[in-house]
C-alpha cells in the first residue's frame, strides 16, 4: 500500500479562539502505483489534506502511513528527511526556485535527501520531460508549459514512493495541460509511483481510471 | 548541491544588492588593515629605534623632547652640553661607549635633519641585533668633510657617492646657506628608522661650519657656569686677544681645517652604553639617577620614554583608530542584516518551497546564515586585498614624506583574528534573518 490514511483529524484555531475542523477522514487509502484524482472545491481542504500527507502539517490524530512507514507521529525533523526521500510534489504554481536552472532546480529537489545530488539523473530526468535543450535556462527564460515540466522531473527526482500533485495543470492551457498530465501519469506508471492529484477539473478528473470527491470521505462538510 | 551553493545562489540573484553589503564590509577591513600594518610599521619604529645604547644623555629639560630629537629627529634640541662634560663622560670608568650627537641643520635640498657624529655611532645596533649596512664602496665618516646619508635621503635627493651638499643653518626656514659643503662616502641601508631620513656628517666637519663653534668668550663663561667654576678674567682677555689675530680665516669650500678648541664646542646629546653584563641594568639605572641629582645634565632611558609615549599617546590614537573601523566594520554587518532581513519577506516562498521539497528548518537556518557569512567573509577578504593593496600604492608617498619603511605585505597578527571575529559577526547579524527561515510556516505561506 502507498498511502493509507485512518482516523485522520486536523482543526485550526480561528483568531476568535474557536476550533475550525478541516478534515475527519475515517480511511483513505492508495494502492501501490495507484493514480487517483481527488476532486474537491475550494476551501474543502484538499491543500492541508495534501501538507498533512507530506508532513508539511501535522495531523492533530489519526495515521497517515506511506509505503509503509507511519508519518504522523514521526519527529519533524524525521518527517521532513522522509518527505524529501519518499514523496514528490508538484504545485499548481510551480514554484520553481527563480535564482536556479533548470537543471539546477532539478538538483535541489535532490540536495535535501540523504543521496548525493546527482547531475546525470538529473539531466535525464529534464530529457524526460523534454527539456534536455533548456537545461541551463531560468525559469523566467521558460513558458509555464516548460516551467511546469521542470516542476515534474524535480518531483521525480529522488525516486519517491508517492507524488503528490496539487491543481498542476490550472495554470497551463489546455494544450500545456494534456501534455503534463500524460508526463505525469506516465513517468508514475513507469517510475512505479503512486499518485494523488488534487484537482478542481472534472476534465482532468475524467482522466482517471478512480476518482475521489473529498466532501465524500471527508466529515467535515463545512468547507472555509 | 550544498548549503553553500545554495546560499551563494541567493546572493547572486541579489547581486546589487550584496555586492554593496559585501563592498560596505571590504571598506571597513580595509581601514582596519591599513591601521594595522601602519601601526605595526609606527610600533616597531618606536619599539625597536633605540636599542643600541641605554641612555641618552643631554642637558636638563623634557625627558621625551630629548628623546624625540636625539632618536626621531623629531622638534628642536633642548639645549646644548659642553663639549668637555662629553669628555668627561667618555672617560668615566662605568661607561662603555659614549657617542656624541650634534644636531640642528638641515640640508639645503630636501631638508633632511643632519647629525654630527663619529664613526662608532654606526658600530651600534639600530634595531635589536641588527647592524648599519653600507653600501660596498661606502665609509662611516673618516674625514673631517664627509657625510654618510640614510636611503631614503639617497633616494629622494637622488644624491650619489662623492655628490656634494650644502647645510641650511638651523631649520629649513632660516634660510641661511652655509658656504661650507659636505661630500657623500657612504649611502646606508634601509633600516626602516630615522636613520633613513638622517644626513650624518663627521662631527670634526659639523664643528668648523662657520656659526657653528660658540663665540669663545661665551663658550668659556657658559663652560665655566655649567661647571660651577670661576673664569679667570685675565687669562680669558688674553686668550681672545690672541684669538682675534687669527680671526677672518676662509671658511669657503671645504678642505680646510682649522682647530676648534674643545671649549667652543657643544653636543645636543650623548648616547651612553654602559659597562657590564648582568648587572648592567643596575648601573644604569645608578648612573641615571646620579645624574638627575644633579644639575648639569639628565640622562633618559630611551624605551622608558617611548614606552610612555606609545601607552599615552600614539597607543590612544591606534586604539581610537581600531575602535572606529571597527565600529565600520560593525556597521557593515548591520547592513548585511538589513539587507538579509529585506530579503526575508520575498524569499519566503522560497524558504517554503524548499521547506516542501524536505528541506527541515536547520537546513533552511543554515542557509541564510550561510549567506551572511559569505557576504561578510567576502566582503573581508576583499577588504584584506584592497587593505594590502592601498598600503602598496601609499608606501611609497608615505616612506618619501615620512620616511616610514612599509612592508604592504607584513600581515599582523590581529589579521588572522579578523576573519573568525568576521564570521562571529556574520552569525549574529544573519541570526534574526535566520530564525525567520527557520520559523517559515510552509504550509500557509504556499497557500498565499
Amino acid at each position: 500500500m502507498s498511502l493509507l490514511l485512518e482516523n485522520v483529524k486536523k482543526s485550526y484555531r480561528e483568531p476568535d479562539g474557536s476550533v475550525l475542523p478541516i478534515l475527519d477522514i475515517e480511511r483513505f487509502e492508495l494502492k501501490e502505483n495507484e493514480q487517483v484524482a481527488l476532486i474537491g472545491e475550494s476551501g474543502s481542504g484538499k491543500s492541508t489534506l495534501l501538507n498533512v500527507i507530506s508532513g508539511i502539517t501535522a495531523a492533530d490524530s489519526g495515521k497517515v502511513t506511506i509505503a509503509g512507514t507511519e508519518i504522523a507521529s514521526m519527529a519533524e525533523v524525521v518527517r521532513d528527511r522522509f518527505r524529501a526521500e519518499r514523496i514528490g510534489f508538484v504545485f499548481q504554481t510551480f514554484n520553481l526556485l527563480p535564482a536556479f536552472s533548470a537543471l539546477e532546480n532539478v538538483l535541489l529537489g535532490m540536495s535535501f535527501s540523504r543521496k548525493k545530488p546527482n547531475r546525470d539523473r538529473a539531466k535525464e530526468l529534464l530529457s524526460l520531460v523534454g527539456l534536455e535543450h533548456r537545461l541551463n535556462h531560468h525559469p523566467k527564460q521558460m513558458s509555464v508549459g516548460e516551467q511546469q515540466r521542470v516542476a515534474v522531473a524535480r518531483a521525480l527526482a529522488n525516486q519517491p514512493k508517492l507524488l503528490l500533485a496539487d491543481e498542476p495543470t490550472a495554470n497551463v492551457d489546455l494544450a500545456n495541460q494534456d501534455t503534463i498530465l500524460k508526463l505525469l501519469r506516465d513517468a508514475c506508471a513507469q517510475n512505479q509511483i503512486a499518485m494523488l492529484l488534487v484537482t478542481h477539473s472534472q476534465e482532468v478528473a475524467n482522466q482517471f481510471e478512480r476518482v475521489e470527491t473529498l466532501t465524500e470521505f471527508n466529515k467535515v462538510h463545512a468547507p472555509v | 548541491m550544498n548549503t553553500l551553493t545554495i546560499a551563494w545562489k541567493s546572493i547572486r540573484q541579489r547581486r546589487v544588492a550584496s555586492l554593496l553589503t559585501a563592498l560596505s564590509v571590504a571598506l571597513g577591513v580595509t581601514l582596519m588593515i591599513s591601521v594595522l600594518v601602519i601601526n605595526g610599521v609606527i610600533d616597531r619604529m618606536f619599539n625597536q629605534t633605540a636599542s643600541g645604547y641605554d641612555l641618552i644623555v643631554g642637558p636638563k629639560g623634557s625627558p621625551l623632547q630629548l628623546v624625540l630629537n636625539t632618536v626621531f629627529r623629531v622638534g628642536a634640541p633642548i639645549e646644548n652640553l659642553p663639549y668637555r662634560y662629553y669628555t668627561e663622560l667618555k672617560n668615566d670608568p662605568r661607561i662603555e661607549e659614549a657617542i656624541p650627537f650634534a644636531i640642528g641643520d638641515v640640508t639645503q635640498k630636501g631638508g633632511f635633519p643632519i647629525v654630527g657624529t663619529i664613526p662608532r655611532y654606526f658600530a651600534l645596533e639600530y634595531i635589536p641585533g641588527r647592524h648599519f649596512r653600507i653600501n660596498s664602496e661606502g665609509k662611516f665618516l673618516p674625514s673631517t668633510w664627509d657625510s654618510v646619508i640614510g636611503s631614503a635621503v639617497a633616494k629622494q635627493n637622488n644624491w650619489k657617492m662623492g655628490d656634494e651638499f650644502s647645510l641650511i643653518h638651523g631649520s629649513a626656514e632660516s634660510g641661511h646657506v652655509h658656504d661650507e659643503k659636505f661630500k657623500i662616502v657612504g649611502i646606508l641601508a634601509p633600516t626602516g628608522t630615522p636613520n633613513d631620513r638622517t644626513v650624518f656628517v663627521n662631527l670634526r666637519g659639523f664643528y668648523q661650519v662657520s656659526g657653528h663653534e660658540k663665540p669663545l668668550e661665551e663658550a668659556i663663561r657658559r663652560e665655566a657656569a655649567f661647571f660651577g667654576e670661576k673664569v679667570d678674567e685675565e687669562k680669558l682677555k688674553a686668550l681672545l686677544k690672541e684669538n682675534a689675530s687669527h680671526d677672518h680665516h676662509d671658511h669657503s669650500g671645504h678642505g680646510h681645517a682649522h682647530a676648534v678648541p674643545d671649549s667652543q664646542k657643544e653636543v645636543t646629546a650623548i648616547l651612553v652604553q654602559m659597562k657590564g653584563d648582568r648587572l648592567r641594568g643596575f648601573a644604569t639605572i645608578k648612573f641615571q639617577s646620579e645624574l638627575q641629582e644633579g644639575n648639569q645634565a639628565q640622562a633618559v632611558n630611551p624605551i622608558q620614554q617611548i614606552t610612555w609615549l606609545m601607552t599615552n599617546i600614539v597607543g590612544n590614537v591606534r586604539t581610537m583608530l581600531i575602535v572606529l573601523t571597527s565600529l565600520i566594520i560593525v556597521v557593515s554587518g548591520v547592513s548585511i542584516f538589513v539587507s538579509i532581513y529585506n530579503s526575508m519577506s520575498d524569499r519566503k516562498r522560497e524558504i517554503a518551497i524548499m521547506r516542501a521539497l524536505g528541506a527541515g528548518r536547520t537546513a533552511v537556518f543554515t542557509i541564510i546564515l550561510s549567506e551572511s557569512v559569505l557576504l561578510c567573509l567576502g566582503g573581508g577578504l576583499l577588504g584584506i586585498l584592497l587593505g594590502h593593496g592601498l598600503v602598496f600604492v601609499a608606501s611609497p608617498i608615505i616612506e618619501a614624506r615620512s620616511g616610514l619603511l612599509i612592508n604592504p605585505f607584513a600581515f599582523s597578527s590581529v589579521e588572522l583574528v579578523l576573519l573568525p571575529i568576521l564570521v562571529v559577526l556574520a552569525s549574529l547579524v544573519g541570526f534574526i534573518p535566520a530564525m525567520t527561515a527557520y520559523r517559515t510556516d510552509v504550509a500557509s505561506t504556499l497557500s498565499d
